[in-house]
């Protein structure tokens, strides 16, 4: 049974901008988001058996929702994000305070490397891919890839909309791969190339990785991602997966979407 | 040296990720060029690959741009210190453990930056000025009491030769001395390349003076009209000889002798073994070569040519020197540093039938001047690159030859 750790959004909101999605300008509508978020767990909860972990909200951090970006969580390993924006640093002591009253062994990344946990460092079978140059930096994966002995190969995100690996590579638990190639640049594309064959890879059009569907959670054949992403839910259901969708739109004026609001535990 | 360089570290998955290719590209992208030393790959998909890369740049600021592209792809600059210095003690004594050169572009590290050394050389100190902005290689008798001199190791680093553009007898910049090697297309590349350093002299190019160290044996063996030839036709600015070479020059214009032996009949002339020491006597009567040149008592030859040319001389004495001719440099110390004052600007150097000559002048010139020894006796190629001067080409042949063939080569009617 997997399990997902979540943070309601009780506080969530536009509080700063530190990518090219958020406006301050651009408020939330609190009433909505935090319906839209209950519609998304009711389906990892109700349609999938997904067990939720809820870390508890903290007032002045909205972006603490996004628990796919507090860190990376191998066994029983918590490896802590050190986040590139101060704004979102002050999530950090209350993350690994989560991690370690859970019993987790934490890990923290050597100090003046960033490192922005599962939203930059994906795995599949045996490779894990890692996305640098935004938020995390290219140094965190030799040391990720030694303590875990596993392969990292670090792709650079050349396009800020795209700002961590996880709002435009998703890969599934079939080998398969939802990317937008567009927001790497020609040795991340073929490096991607050389790992997933060319039928189990599918290029998301611009419109949907604008919506982001390749911020989606994949769970066994279930992969949940944002309404509004109709190409790619066809190709889904080709290879065998039942979709889901959950309208994610308040989340997405921050820049996140059903993938960013969830961080896989086991 | 227009050459500045860095060395990087790169390590991960940098070689199915193709970052290793990446910073490679962007090196390459950005104009800059690199060596990669210590290549490891790792054996299985988790163990990590690691490249450390020498980067050179042609500026200071293109390197520091190109590290400040590769650095976000994990490319780290591997620590090195700034050299260090100690103040000599006396005039003309080194302070102990002062680092002591070879004749590679060397560069120091002084406040981070790295630095090249002026006037490289073998076997020198690295004296820097009081501000820190330059460095030059300095004999140990001219260094004065309190020079700021480098010591130890640190900080120091010697540049390899990059291989040439030109892919002529110079391009592998290694000696090979060999009879049996065929001349002629050593000799067509040495006058190709003369060809080309004699029009950028006449354009004031930098570096583009050509070099000649002789011995008496191109007098002796029937060198001199060629030598003279290649002299009043400008593709020689420099010339380094000793009292001998100028003396039996002056000779065969005065007697037609050399030595005592008709150049011509090619037999001893009687009481030959005279004529160059009454030679010496005339000039030491007239006051100097240049004089002899002028007044017309000396018509002809090497000499001649070398005045008429304003090719810059050096003549550098030895212990059995008759005489010796006006002009002579008598103390060894001081022709020394009379040779070395001439090097900068020589692009082509040619050292020709004088072991001492050629040993001296091998021993002032930086590894990136293209040098070539003639010599009939192998064994002076051999003890040249023995002694460190490893960019010499090696051509074992009788000197009159050599110097026919390239005037010939270079347009001379014979």
């Amino acid at each position: 049974m997997s399990r997902l750790l979540v943070c309601p959004p009780d506080f969530f909101g536009i509080e700063y901008e530190i990518n090219p999605w958020m406006r301050l300008s651009n408020r939330v509508d609190h009433e909505r988001a935090v319906s839209q978020w209950r519609t998304l767990m009711e389906i990892f909860d109700q349609n999938l058996g997904v067990v939720l972990e809820r870390m508890p909200p903290i007032p002045g951090l909205p972006d603490l929702v996004f628990t796919a970006n507090a860190g990376l969580v191998v066994g029983r390993t918590a490896v802590v994000s050190h986040f590139r924006h101060p704004e979102r640093q002050r999530e950090e002591a209350h993350v690994e305070r989560w991690f370690r009253r859970q019993g987790y062994d934490v890990m923290t990344v050597q100090t003046g490397l960033h490192f922005e946990g599962a939203g930059d460092l994906l795995g599949l079978s045996d490779t894990w891919f890692g996305g640098y140059r935004q938020r995390s930096d290219i140094g965190v994966y030799p040391i990720l890839s030694e303590h875990f002995h596993r392969e990292i190969i670090p792709l650079e995100l050349i396009d800020n909309r795209f700002y961590h690996l996880d709002t435009c590579f998703c890969p599934l638990s079939g080998g398969e791969l939802l990317y937008f190639p567009e927001a790497f640049d020609r040795y991340g594309r073929q490096a991607i190339a050389e790992r997933i064959p060319d039928q189990l890879r599918f290029a998301v059009p611009e419109a949907e990785a604008l919506t982001f569907a390749c911020n989606a959670v994949c769970v066994g054949k279930h992969v949940v991602l944002p309404a509004g992403c109709p190409t790619t839910q066809t190709w889904l259901r080709a290879r065998g997966y039942a979709s889901h969708t959950a309208q994610l739109d308040e989340f997405m004026k921050s820049g996140g979407s059903a993938k960013c609001l969830t961080l896989a535990l086991d | 040296m227009d050459q500045h360089q860095e060395r990087v570290c790169l390590q991960g998955h940098i070689i199915d990720s193709l970052m290793l290719a990446k910073v490679l590209d962007l090196i390459v992208m950005m104009g800059g060029t690199f060596d990669l030393e210590d290549v490891h790959i790792g054996k299985t998909r988790e163990e990590p690959s690691r490249a450390r890369i020498v980067i050179r740049a042609t500026s200071y600021s293109l390197l520091n741009d190109i590290l400040k592209a590769i650095q976000p792809h994990g490319a780290l600059v591997e620590g090195e210190a700034d050299c260090r210095s100690d103040r000599a003690p006396a005039d003309g004594l080194l302070p102990d453990d002062f680092y002591a050169t070879t004749h590679l572009p060397t560069q120091i590290r002084l406040n981070g930056r790295w630095l090249d050394v002026d006037r490289i050389e073998m076997d020198l100190a690295i004296v820097v000025d009081e501000q820190g902005l330059a460095a030059r290689a300095v004999p140990m008798g001219e260094v004065g009491r309190g020079d700021r001199v480098i010591v130890g190791r640190a900080g120091v680093r010697v540049i390899p030769l990059q291989r040439p553009q030109e892919r002529d007898v110079f391009g592998f910049m290694e000696s090979h001395v060999s009879s049996e090697r065929p001349h002629g297309h050593v000799i067509a590349d040495i006058a190709a390349r003369m060809r080309r350093l004699r029009a950028q002299y006449q354009q004031e190019q930098p570096g583009s003076k050509v070099l000649l160290a002789g011995g008496p044996a191109i007098i002796h063996a029937g060198g001199r009209e060629a030598l003279t030839w290649l002299i009043e036709q400008g593709f020689i600015q420099v010339l380094f000889c000793g009292n001998a070479l100028a003396a039996h020059d002056m000779e065969a214009d005065l007697y037609g002798t050399s030595l005592g032996y008709g150049l011509t009949a090619g037999r001893a002339v009687p009481h030959g073994h005279e004529h160059h020491l009454r030679t010496i006597n005339r000039i030491r009567t007239i006051g100097s070569i240049q004089a002899a040149v002028t007044s017309g008592v000396i018509t002809q030859g090497i000499m001649a040519a070398c005045v008429r040319q304003e090719v810059s001389v050096v003549i550098a004495g030895t212990i059995r020197d008759d005489g010796p001719l006006p002009g002579v440099i008598t103390d060894s110390v001081e022709a020394q540093s009379a040779m070395r004052a001439m090097i900068p600007g020589v692009g082509l150097a040619l050292l020709v039938a004088s072991t001492l000559h050629a040993i001296a002048t091998g021993n002032l010139l930086p590894a990136t001047i293209p040098t070539v020894c003639v010599d009939v006796n192998p064994s002076v190629p051999t003890k040249l690159a023995d002694r460190g001067s490893f960019q010499a080409v090696g051509l074992v042949m009788d000197a009159a030859s050599f110097l026919t063939e390239l005037a010939r080569v270079l347009g001379r009617q014979a």
